[in-house]
């Protein structure tokens, strides 16, 4: 296998780390107004305070990878959907110093305040972060040095607000399975409510998004003939999909996380199998795309960062899973 | 579309709003970084509960500059892909496994242990809490080498070369690496990792003997202050003697890779015969280049860098051709005010020492008033020094590289903005972060003087693994973190 698709692989595995993590939190933040009076509130977040901020370095270390593996790519992206990244950041900031520094002051008023920031701020990213994958799937309009050239409103197209609510959809389902797993009592029996509808949102979405996909991306298709792993991505998919609700038939909530967090890995894997080979697919010249292969650094590079990935990521799933172990159990507050 | 003028102009203003906004914090988490180590140290060593109940209330301090430095470095990193695209394009290649090292050792070591280190006290043994203790330590070192290395490489490029690409057609250079060790031990990272370091370990030691001074002046938690205190004295005191040795190499090594930046730094416009002076103080007039009503010490800086007072050192009129000339004005204030107020450290720290030795430092009210308020001067040294250094390296974003055929490559800041942007564009999202971080400034200053008025918790119960059941010691711990 050569080392560019090696990284693309690599970041495939970053991206669905994020996913996976932040995306039940980010759940939890558009969940936060459900939650009736101060001590939910304050359960909810406890729920998430100590791993959110590790959470968010996978989209950090994303980002990075992205600069360093593929710097065509990362310019392009991120200068020519400026103001989207702007957003992000709003949000991204907003978001962490409402959950930080909520809980600073007992006033009633100052909590309200930063619940709606967490609330909005949650919201905001993960349409935005749903509505990047969209235009990475539909394409947008680059020149011959592969630079950006449509406008700001182009990237909140039809298609991508779509991508962008099924994302929404997706770590609602998400971040309600998590809470589950985390919350005792009378809370915990209200949440397995909200898990069914989350669960519903997210399948209505879903067929939605995919009947859209197949009719609007004609790329996703041709993936599928050209990579017979892709219906293995596909089968994995609806066989998460179909494990969600008998797990939460059964009560399972554990078996019920794993299959939810299978479900956003396979849609990542199902996301990069249809770009490849592309990065940033150019749409309506598709001979202006960046690829993985003149997008890329020197082989030099890509191979010394494979040598701090592979000695440094052992560490970080070490510690990651431990930390995680330290902050194992539900969460009560009276 | 605006002028493109007005487009370097404005990403330049948005890069150094955020960063100079974004760099309060880290050096503050580095430098309490030591001191909770220290104190938790001494508290597993003695069981003595001060200590306990000290490393208890700066792990708050530290959490509220964490968070902010968490949520201002995530624009940083957004930024170079946002506005300077033909930057990214052009150092990606050399950035990427300094970035990566950064991203794998230091950010998730960091943010992992943090956790235990803020919310941990119940749910982990006193060893293993100290043990994240130091990885918080050292994972926030470590992110301060890295991008110091990737700086460090734009100041003095060492360890790579510049290759000519073709995309899709068209043809543009980059630079690549060649070598990943003589990039990351370039001329000038291991020189300016100590200054970036010793300036964080006293700006740190200064913001812990800030509070502990007002404390000690208010007579409130006063065994609490002292010790705390007294710990910090020595790390600051140690630092900035260290620094000024740092400072030295410093000057050493830009006086040879950097010229024109020294130069600038000292308002040395025009090469004479002789010895060439060093300023205190003054006023660079970049029309009459001349520096006005200065105090200069006569063939100083002749001696500073060659050890030889009658050698001249090049001015900015035989260097400006080949190194370009550096905004000279705010180079050399900038410089001096670092300078200076590191000898005032020295000066301070020292007297300090003294009275303390003589056992009579706590009744110096006027000193511990100074303590109150130098915290501020810590922040402006760490913040000018960097601007030094920034701004000193201008008109280039990435330095050109020395060989022995002369200078090679470059990148200028003017050439390295995104293409895809427009002036407009920049100027809605600086007028976004300028009134985001006024209010996160106020909101940072609002959490410190509460955190402070609160002070120190009294002392709990032995804290250890035998707390409780897990259940009960999250909600405990919930409670305790999440309001009262």
């Amino acid at each position: 296998m050569d080392l560019n698709l090696t990284w693309f692989i690599l970041l495939g595995v970053l991206l669905a780390g994020y996913a996976v993590l932040d995306g039940f939190d980010l759940g939890v933040g558009m969940l936060h107004l459900l939650a009736r009076g101060d001590a939910e509130r304050r359960t909810f977040i406890a729920t998430i305070g100590p791993i959110w901020d590790g959470n968010e370095v996978w989209l950090v270390t994303f980002g990075g990878a992205l600069f360093a593996a593929f710097p065509e790519a990362y310019a392009t992206i991120f200068s020519g959907f400026y103001f989207v990244f702007m957003l992000v950041l709003l949000a991204l900031i907003s978001r962490a110093v409402a959950l930080e520094f909520r809980s600073k002051r007992a006033s009633a008023a100052w909590r309200r305040s930063w619940d709606v920031v967490f609330f909005l701020s949650s919201t905001l990213a993960t349409l935005l972060f749903g509505a990047g994958v969209g235009n990475a799937m539909i394409g947008v309009p680059l020149d011959d040095r592969g630079i950006y050239t449509g406008g700001f409103l182009r990237l909140l197209n039809p298609y991508a607000l779509l991508v962008g609510l099924l994302a929404v959809a997706l770590f609602l389902m998400h971040g309600t399975i998590y809470l589950h797993l985390k919350t005792a009592g009378s809370l915990h029996e209200r949440i397995y409510r909200w898990m069914w509808r989350g669960y519903g949102f997210f399948v209505v979405m879903y067929l939605l998004a995919t009947a859209v996909t197949l009719v609007a991306v004609p790329r996703a298709i041709a993936s599928l003939h050209s990579y017979p792993l892709s219906w293995l991505a596909v089968a994995l998919n609806v066989a998460a999909l179909a494990a969600i609700p008998y797990a939460l038939y059964r009560r399972w909530s554990g078996r019920a996380f794993l299959a939810s967090c299978t479900t956003v890995c396979a849609l990542v894997l199902l996301l990069g199998l249809a770009l490849l080979p592309n990065l940033v697919t150019s749409q309506p010249l598709p001979e202006n795309s960046l690829t993985i292969y003149n997008a890329a650094s020197s082989p030099k590079t890509l191979w010394i960062m494979l040598v701090i990935a592979v000695i440094g990521m052992p560490f970080v799933l070490a510690y990651t899973s431990t930390i995680y172990w330290v902050f194992r159990g539900r969460v009560q507050i009276p | 579309m605006g002028e493109p003028m007005d487009l370097v102009l404005l990403s330049r203003l948005q890069f150094a709003l955020t960063v100079m906004f974004h760099y309060l914090f880290p050096p503050v988490t580095i430098g309490l970084g030591a001191v909770l180590v220290f104190l938790e140290y001494r508290w597993l060593r003695t069981g003595d509960r001060i200590y306990h109940q000290a490393v208890r209330f700066w792990t708050k301090m530290f959490g509220i500059n964490f968070a902010l430095g968490v949520a201002s470095g995530i624009v940083m990193e957004f930024q170079f892909g946002t506005n300077w695209a033909v930057y990214s394009r052009y150092v990606g290649d050399v950035f990427g496994s300094a970035l990566a090292a950064e991203g794998i050792f230091a950010f998730f070591l960091e943010s992992g242990f943090l956790a235990v280190l803020l919310y941990g006290w119940d749910k982990v043994s006193r060893g293993f809490h100290f043990f994240s203790t130091c990885m918080v330590a050292l994972g926030s070192i470590f992110s301060s080498v890295w991008i110091v290395v990737a700086n460090s490489w734009q100041q003095t490029p060492a360890g790579s070369h510049l290759v000519e690409r073709t995309v899709n057609g068209r043809t543009f250079v980059r630079a690549e690496i060649v070598d990943f060790w003589s990039l990351v031990f370039n001329p000038s990272t291991v020189h300016r990792l100590n200054h970036v370091l010793l300036a964080a370990f006293v700006l740190g030691a200064f913001f812990a003997m800030s509070i502990s001074a007002w404390y000690l002046l208010k007579g409130r938690h006063v065994a609490f202050a002292r010790r705390s205190f007294t710990g910090s004295l020595l790390l600051a005191t140690v630092a900035s003697f260290a620094q000024l040795l740092s400072g030295h190499f410093n000057a050493d090594m830009v006086a040879r890779r950097q010229p024109a930046k020294l130069a600038a730094f000292e308002g040395h416009f025009q090469t004479g015969e002789g010895g060439t002076a060093l300023y205190a103080f003054g006023w660079p007039d970049e029309d009459s280049r001349t520096v006005k009503g200065g105090l200069a010490a006569p063939k100083m800086l002749s001696f500073l860098v060659y050890q030889d007072l009658e050698q001249p050192v090049p001015g900015l009129d035989q260097l400006a051709a080949d190194y370009g000339a550096p905004p000279v004005w705010l180079s050399f204030q900038a410089y001096h005010i670092m300078v200076a107020l590191g000898m005032l450290f020295i000066a301070s720290t020292s007297l300090a020492c003294w009275y303390w030795w003589r056992g009579t430092l706590f009744e110096q009210r006027w000193l511990l008033w100074f303590f109150v308020f130098a915290v501020a001067l810590a922040f402006v040294a760490n913040e000018t020094g960097w601007i030094a250094a920034e701004v000193g390296r201008q008109p280039w974003i990435v330095y050109p590289m020395q060989t022995d055929a002369g200078l090679v490559g470059g990148l200028k800041t003017s050439d390295a903005v995104s293409e895809a942007v427009s002036s407009g564009q920049v100027l809605g999202s600086l007028l976004m972060f300028g009134v985001l971080y006024a209010f996160l400034f106020a909101l940072w200053i609002f959490l410190l003087d509460r955190t402070i008025r609160h002070g120190p918790d009294s002392l709990e119960p032995a804290v250890g693994p035998e707390a409780g059941t897990p259940l009960s010691a999250i909600a405990q711990r919930a409670t305790h973190l999440y309001g009262e």
